[in-house]
């Protein structure tokens, strides 16, 4: 039997000639450095591939249940949760070992930035490394799409306002995004046409190309202080380490191997333990307090637009994610020459500390999101009781009216509520009478972020609101612009008569 | 392109390229550009075509449900609906009655629930006479203004009419900022 195979095979690999064209590829020399403690530096892309392994594997799983109809989609993703034997996990690891691909690809990128592998002669393994980060994060915001969900919706929703603001062309583009004059099935099929053929195909492609650039220039060695790289003379000096090199396919692989199978426990494990993401609300676009948030691969943006000044905004969401896949694209051709070590390129280094702080900072922001209001503060979060102990009825009154216009939906009180604007627990010690009255008749002034609620309240209703926030101030401190001399011994909040 | 042609072993054309090879050549080019056309155009049409459909009225109450100067919001759905489009193509509007003109004609205000920042839905807070949205904080008057937040306009306005004692809206897509609700006024 044995030697029927081994004749079977001997059949095959005559005609097809496999052992002649892919056995040398996979001996290929690397550089001998590799095998040692350096080449775990290198394990980053073949576990970002490894992952792209399991996505398709639960992927090709998920479409066999799933669903891609508007109005069934929610249906089919709780029968994977519940019903499915083992659909939560092929749900939960899809996620999860999608997020680990980023972290991957991010992790790999980082490195060969700063071992400057992108240099002479793998600039183009770079520029279509890129392209798979690309392709890669439109993988995640369509299959958050997929999940249709409430957040799925009106994420949509966002994404197609975004790409409205597209010059002329903004309405043209949205009706061709959404497949149709409003957000539905069509949209919902057209993403799932995006996520399951388009840039998978594309993502397939490019990685093919990326694999052929990197069997064909050949991995870099561990860069050395001091090892110039020169175009003129950088292949027959890479020719030459080659002849001492390794096999990639032995030892080298190795550490790979063990790399990707430690990742690929802990996604399985993380998985297992945390489950499906989802879905949350069904997509019923009447439901209110809509509120919906980016994957994490995206908060950062979504924290950069926030916090920015609405006059750019429109820049921010249409052009700056062009210009930053541009600065990425250009890198290796900014320098494909000179040092490799990041001990001599101080610039690089420091480059991605601030990249990846900048990063961080505007995921928390995007985490965080202080800038959406709580839309159910002024009727779910009360006053806190020792802000209304001991208050006139007048400021009683007031509280209540702050609540009334919800004033909280913005406005929180000893940390609780919106945190849109300020926090309102100590005002009354910041702010005078007539300040109060300006800013709540007025708001921010040239149509910021507060609304001028002048018209909104009645004369008597602003008497008892701004009464309410001047006695909001701590224990035994005069309100705002209060003469120094005023009674102020044995202080409960001062009646508003006694601040004039 | 650059294949070196037979005529450089047994010339069967003197003086130059054998005619009919080069009209093949013609003719294959030709042929390539007819069949690509003709597969490109229906697949442009499939995909980037807009399907024409007549204005599409959605009944949303009596005249009488809409008491002077209150916002109702009212949720419908939507007929520019796909058959299995299930829950989704459900949407809402805020409906506020404002009185007769001096023609005597009703006057409404139909606003769009969807924010003109990035299209979240806003809520109406009667108490304060304010929209909100729970997005990024854009706040509108009662009229559709802004009010404040990042919104770059008011709230768009939907297409409204009164026939038979009750109040229509034409069908609204998905609005964007260039192309508003009331195109189908302008023009």
């Amino acid at each position: 039997m044995y030697q029927l195979l081994r004749k079977l095979a001997h059949w095959i690999d005559a005609r097809a000639g496999v052992s002649a064209t892919l056995w040398p590829m996979m001996r290929h020399p690397v550089p001998r450095s590799i095998d040692g403690p350096m080449g775990w530096w290198y394990v980053f892309g073949s576990a970002s591939m490894t992952f792209l392994l399991i996505q398709i594997l639960t992927g090709i799983g998920l479409s066999m249940v799933y669903v891609p109809a508007a109005d069934q989609a929610y249906e089919s993703l709780l029968y994977l949760d519940y019903q499915q034997p083992w659909g939560w996990f092929l749900r939960s690891l899809h996620y999860y070992a999608g997020s680990g691909m980023v972290v991957m690809l991010l992790v790999h990128m980082t490195q060969v930035f700063l071992q400057g592998s992108y240099k002479y002669p793998r600039e183009l393994t770079w520029v279509v490394g890129v392209l798979l980060l690309a392709c890669t994060m439109g993988m995640f915001f369509t299959g958050q799409i997929l999940r249709w969900d409430t957040d799925a919706y009106w994420g949509l929703a966002v994404g197609a306002s975004m790409a409205g603001r597209v010059p002329v062309l903004g309405p043209e583009i949205v009706h061709t995004l959404l497949g149709g004059d409003i957000i539905g099935a069509s949209s919902l099929s057209r993403f799932f046409a995006l996520h399951v053929f388009i840039i998978p195909g594309a993502l397939l492609t490019f990685l093919g190309i990326h694999l052929w650039l990197v069997l064909r220039c050949g991995i870099s060695a561990p860069p050395k202080p001091g090892e110039i790289v020169d175009p003129k003379t950088y292949d027959a000096t890479y020719h030459e380490e080659l002849k001492r090199g390794v096999p990639f396919f032995g030892d080298a692989l190795l550490k790979d191997i063990f790399f990707s199978a430690l990742a690929v426990t802990i996604v399985v494990v993380i998985a297992a333990v945390v489950g499906p993401k989802g879905p949350t609300e069904p997509p019923d676009p009447t439901l209110a307090g809509a509120n919906p948030r980016p994957e994490w691969p995206f908060l950062w943006l979504f924290g950069l637009l926030s916090l920015s000044p609405p006059a750019i905004e429109t820049f921010i969401m249409l052009v700056f994610p062009v210009l930053v896949l541009g600065a990425l694209f250009f890198v290796p051709f900014v320098s494909n020459r000179g040092e490799r070590a990041p001990s001599r390129r101080p610039a690089a280094v420091l480059l991605v500390i601030v990249i990846y702080t900048t990063l961080g900072v505007l995921t928390y922001e995007g985490v965080q999101a202080p800038w959406s209001p709580v839309m159910d503060a002024w009727s779910g979060d009360p006053v806190p009781v020792n802000l209304v102990e001991g208050r006139t009825p007048l400021e009683l009154q007031g509280a209540a009216v702050f609540q009334f216009k919800n004033c909280r939906n913005c406005h929180a009180l000893e940390g609780i509520g919106g945190r849109r604007g300020p926090d309102l627990t100590t005002i009354g010690a910041s702010l005078t009478r007539d300040q109060l009255i300006t800013q709540i008749s007025n708001g921010t002034p040239g149509g910021g972020n507060m609304p001028a609620y002048g018209k909104q309240m009645s004369p008597a209703e602003m008497e008892a609101t701004v009464a309410f926030l001047i006695s909001l101030r701590p224990d035994g401190q005069l309100p705002a612009g209060a003469v120094e001399d005023a009674p102020v011994e044995g202080t409960t909040p001062q009646p508003v008569e006694l601040t004039e | 392109m650059n294949a070196p042609l037979p005529s450089s072993g047994k010339q069967l054309c003197p003086g130059g390229k054998p005619p009919r090879r080069a009209f093949f050549r013609l003719l294959t080019g030709a042929l390539g550009a007819a069949a690509t056309g003709l597969l490109t155009l229906p697949m442009l049409g499939y995909f980037f075509g807009r399907r024409h459909r007549p204005a599409m009225w959605v009944p949303m109450g009596d005249l009488s449900d809409f008491p002077l100067n209150e916002t109702r919001t009212i949720n419908f759905d939507n007929p520019l609906r796909q058959p299995w489009d299930g829950m989704t193509s459900m949407t809402g509007v805020h409906v506020r009655y404002q009185g007769k003109n001096d023609a005597g004609d009703e006057q409404f205000l139909v606003l769009a629930a969807n924010c003109a920042h990035l299209g979240c839905p806003v809520s109406w807070f009667p108490q304060s006479g304010l929209f909100m949205c729970p997005c990024h904080g854009g706040v509108y008057y009662e009229n559709g203004e802004r009010a404040s937040g990042p919104p770059p306009r008011g709230l768009f306005h939907c297409v409204w009419r009164v026939k038979e004692g009750k109040l229509e809206i034409e069908a609204p897509h998905y609005p964007t900022l260039h192309d508003t609700l009331t195109e189908s006024l302008e023009s």
